[in-house]
């Protein structure tokens, strides 16, 4: 499920997923740890005493949906966090901080069941919506109940379709089974953001309310204005049941392309530059601006050549792993995305809790990739290329046309691969032809791609390497490579299943190992995308588990 | 007359008919439909777009998904968007305004200075000026708007910072001196172009005009060149100007997509563009129907106005 599979199909708009597949988004090489604010700006000021000021946030796609619970792309959830709270939020070090609960349920407290069936939720009771209401139990259980409502266009309906039985306890306490354990549902619910019942439940069809144009939240900033393409206004909620909000407004301004953000963050008219952030060409004009503050924010995205086990080529294991030992990894990262992206050897952004440090380090050695095709029986034929049974080393690389960052990569492994004995062709299609049947089915030879594998902050994959995701073979997933290990499917089915982080833990540790192992997926290297903000804006704080970083606008002030 | 605007009206139905029908197929043919940019959503699972697409009849037969679109159009509801799920007319309406705004300023501008440099070229053929606005118009077309627009932004904006760096308005003042300040740069950028097909049509149409007989019998008769120019030459060289201007009505409504783009102009270009790559396509449909509207009503009223215009041409 979980895709944040860079790259889609829309034609000309640059998504953050395509900017991811462009290769353009780039990071350092040193990123001195999320959960601190930027540097040097984070001791000197104090938050106003009321809210002042305003922070413009640029943003290259514009939000448009504003049911957080509707079909809706990652842009509009830097909206929801301000506007909406969910029960909890995915904090920066990866672990859940509360919004509208009082504690985050565990097995430990007593707010989910040792078995993962039972859960109870305690809520605050200083919680308003925004035009007074209080909010309770009851509009949790609403939301829920929406999701799940057959004639209501909601988006993930993962987990949610799980829940049974909602009791509310008490205004600030319900209850509910689950219909089997889920660990992920703790990070489904931290992107899960609770509508009003009160409004709602009004309306004759959900899917067309006035309310999805005015929305009414309890997040930190409340609804004052669209102008449908141009620009949303927030304003401040004085209400708020949390930390702030400092400002007095903020402003999403939709700005279409990045030539034209970085412009007007150079101007000065934009504070923040949200989504794709600042192209890498621009990296070094950017550090040099004055009054700006520029850097590197790791991405949950990895980049990687997907090889589809399904074709005899890529059955023999010794191919993928010879193949990567001849990848001349670090040259890609430096030579063609300015060194920004991180070497990376799991499917797993680094900041996750599950991120397993210890797999064994890639590195490029073609002798080493010779010597393994050699004793697999691989041998050169009379034109260079390595041959066994009659099958000849030969594959097509595919991604999306037009991606010059990826193409000069792919041209760079084409090199790479040549010198083992190995023949790569480039076949890249327009995006929607790509990532459509195309890839969903199966039917590349190796696809270039930047994938997010995790749910949100979770590190359950199962879409992606279960043996019942394959697309292909009649199954509900994005399992393109057709990777089928009874090993990593009993891995998945464990850790989607155990409660105990630390149990978890050791379980995607193993899973991780046994991908690197496998190799379904070269992986080439985590994103990092270079983000700027105005000098003085306090509290910007990068969290590689939400979608936007302006999450935690309700903290942010200026410096004065 | 009247027959005549009947049959051209009947036409205009059936041509319509057309263009939505192909429009829809077109568009439902391409590759990745409405949901597929949400196939990479995060979390979003292949069971959720299956089971969203059945709940928007996604699923359904391409010509039962016409078949109701069109009926609905017949009757008025041109339908919601995919993307905000406002009535579509809405969503045109809200982007209409900019989009005017700004194309209304910028004619105007290429209209006046096109028509005036098209006459001076032509009534002082091959002088400097003359050279110098054939040179200029050359170049005016071969730039491109997005280069332009964003050397306009950095000079006026950036260095000199004399100009807004694009919007339509500041947030929060929108006062009517803030809307002229922002509209300054576009309008100029989007002119440039148009002042130069503008001036080279005149140009051209003055020479057409200025050496033919009844110029020649006005010179005989010793008429001062100035009114000469005024109501002999004038008068006749604008009727294909008249053609010009009705063809431009749907450029005109349909927005400036590169320069509402580099301005951050929330216009109809804009609109169309995102509809398009969101796969917006009710929004696309109502944007390509509406620009068909505009065509045919443009071309319909140049027609008109040449008749009326000029004697010599008569609708039957």
């Amino acid at each position: 499920m979980t895709d944040r599979m860079v790259d889609t199909s829309s034609l000309t708009r640059p998504s953050r997923r395509k900017l991811m597949a462009m290769g353009l988004a780039g990071g350092a090489a040193v990123w001195m740890g999320p959960s601190i604010g930027w540097v040097g700006q984070a001791q000197a000021a104090t938050p106003p005493e009321k809210p002042t000021g305003q922070a413009v946030i640029g943003f290259s796609q514009e939000p448009t949906v504003f049911n957080p619970l509707m079909l809706h792309i990652e842009v509009d959830e830097g909206v929801y966090f301000n506007l909406f709270s969910p029960l909890w939020r995915p904090g920066p070090d990866g672990n859940l901080i509360p919004d509208l609960v009082t504690e985050i349920p565990t097995a430990e407290n007593g707010g989910i069941s040792a078995d993962g069936l039972t859960w109870r939720l305690k809520l605050k009771d200083n919680v308003k919506w925004h035009d007074g209401t209080p909010f309770t139990a009851e509009d949790v259980k609403y939301t829920i109940e929406l999701i799940n409502n057959p004639d209501f266009r909601a988006g993930r309906r993962a987990g949610h379709e799980l829940v049974r039985d909602i009791q509310v306890v008490s205004p600030t306490e319900l209850t509910w089974r689950m219909e089997k354990p889920y660990a992920p549902y703790p990070a489904i619910l931290s992107w899960t953001f609770i509508v009003p019942k009160h409004i709602l439940e009004k309306e004759a069809d959900p899917n067309t309310a006035a309310f999805n144009n005015a929305p009414v939240g309890t997040g930190a900033f409340k609804w004052a204005e669209r102008v449908p393409g141009d620009h949303i206004t927030l304003e401040a909620f004085e209400d708020y049941h949390g930390d702030g909000p400092y400002l007095e407004r903020i402003i999403f301004k939709y700005i279409p392309d990045m030539t034209v953000l970085f412009t007007q963050f150079q101007t000065g008219d934009v504070d923040y530059t949200g989504i794709q952030g600042i192209s890498p060409d621009k990296y070094e004009t950017a550090k040099s601006l004055e009054g700006r503050v520029v850097m590197p924010v790791p991405q949950p995205f990895v980049e990687n050549i997907a090889c589809n086990t399904g074709l005899p080529v890529f059955k023999d294991p010794k191919v993928r792993e010879a193949l990567y030992y001849a990848m001349d990894k670090q040259s890609i990262i430096e030579a063609i995305y300015y060194g920004l992206p991180i070497p990376t050897e799991s499917f797993l952004p680094k900041e996750s809790w599950a991120f397993n440090p210890n797999l064994p380090k890639h590195e490029y050695n073609p002798d080493k990739a010779r010597q393994i095709l050699d004793e697999a029986g691989w041998v050169p034929g009379s034109d260079g290329i390595r041959e066994k049974d009659g099958v000849r080393l030969e594959f097509t690389n595919s991604t999306t046309a037009g991606n010059q960052t990826r193409e000069q990569a792919q041209q760079f492994l084409q090199q790479n691969w040549l010198e083992v004995g190995a023949k790569m062709n480039i076949s890249n299609l327009p995006p929607a032809v790509m990532w459509g049947e195309y890839w969903m089915m199966s039917k590349f030879e190796t696809a270039m791609v930047g994938i997010g594998f995790g749910i949100g902050p979770d590190p359950d994959a199962n879409d992606f390497f279960h043996s019942k995701s394959i697309g292909a073979q009649g199954g509900t997933g994005q399992n393109t490579t057709q990777y089928n290990s009874p090993e990593v499917d009993a891995l998945l089915a464990e850790g989607a299943s155990t409660t105990d982080q630390a149990k978890r833990k050791e379980v995607y540790a193993k899973m991780q190992e046994v991908t690197r192992r496998d190799l379904p997926y070269l992986p080439i290297f985590q994103y990092t995308m270079v983000e700027g903000i105005k000098e003085g804006l306090q509290n910007f704080k990068p969290n590689v588990a939400v979608q936007e970083n302006c999450w935690n606008a309700n903290e942010w002030y200026w410096a004065t | 007359m009247g027959r005549y605007l009947l049959g051209r009206l009947g036409q205009n139905v059936v041509l319509l008919w057309l263009v939505s029908m192909i429009g829809f197929g077109v568009l439902y043919l391409a590759p990745g439909g409405p949901l597929s940019q949400f196939a990479m959503v995060p979390g979003m699972s292949q069971e959720d777009i299956a089971r969203i697409a059945q709940q928007m009849g996604l699923d359904r037969p391409l010509p039962v998904q016409y078949w109701e679109w069109f009926t609905r159009l017949l009757m008025g509801d041109w339908g919601r968007s995919y993307r905000d799920s406002q009535p579509v007319l809405h969503v045109i309406g809200s982007h209409l305004w900019a989009t005017l705004e700004l194309m209304i300023t910028a004619t105007i501008i290429a209209i006046f200075l096109g028509v005036w440099i098209g006459v001076m070229g032509a009534i002082r053929r091959y002088s400097f000026f003359d050279s110098l606005a054939t040179i200029g118009a050359m170049i005016a077309l071969s730039i491109p708007t997005f280069w332009f627009g964003l050397v306009t932004i950095y000079i006026f904006s950036v260095k000199l910072g004399w100009l807004p760096p694009g919007n339509r308005y500041t947030i929060g003042d929108a006062s009517f001196w803030d809307y002229l300040h922002h509209l300054i740069a576009p309008s100029l950028v989007l002119a440039l172009v148009e002042v130069a097909v503008w001036s080279r049509y005149m140009r051209a149409s003055i020479l057409d005009v200025i050496n033919q007989d009844f110029i020649r019998t006005a010179r005989a008769k010793g008429l001062p060149e100035r009114q000469i120019l005024l109501r002999h030459a004038m008068r006749n060289a604008l009727i294909p100007m008249i053609t010009l201007a009705g063809l431009q009505i749907p450029t005109l409504l349909g927005g400036a997509l590169v320069t509402e783009t580099v301005f951050t102009w929330p216009g109809m270009g804009r609109l169309f563009l995102d509809s398009l790559s969101y796969r917006d396509y009710p929004v696309v449909m109502g944007i390509l129907v509406f620009s068909a509207i505009m065509v045919l009503v443009g071309n319909l009223l140049a027609d008109l106005l040449c008749a009326i215009v000029d004697p010599r041409i008569r609708l039957d």
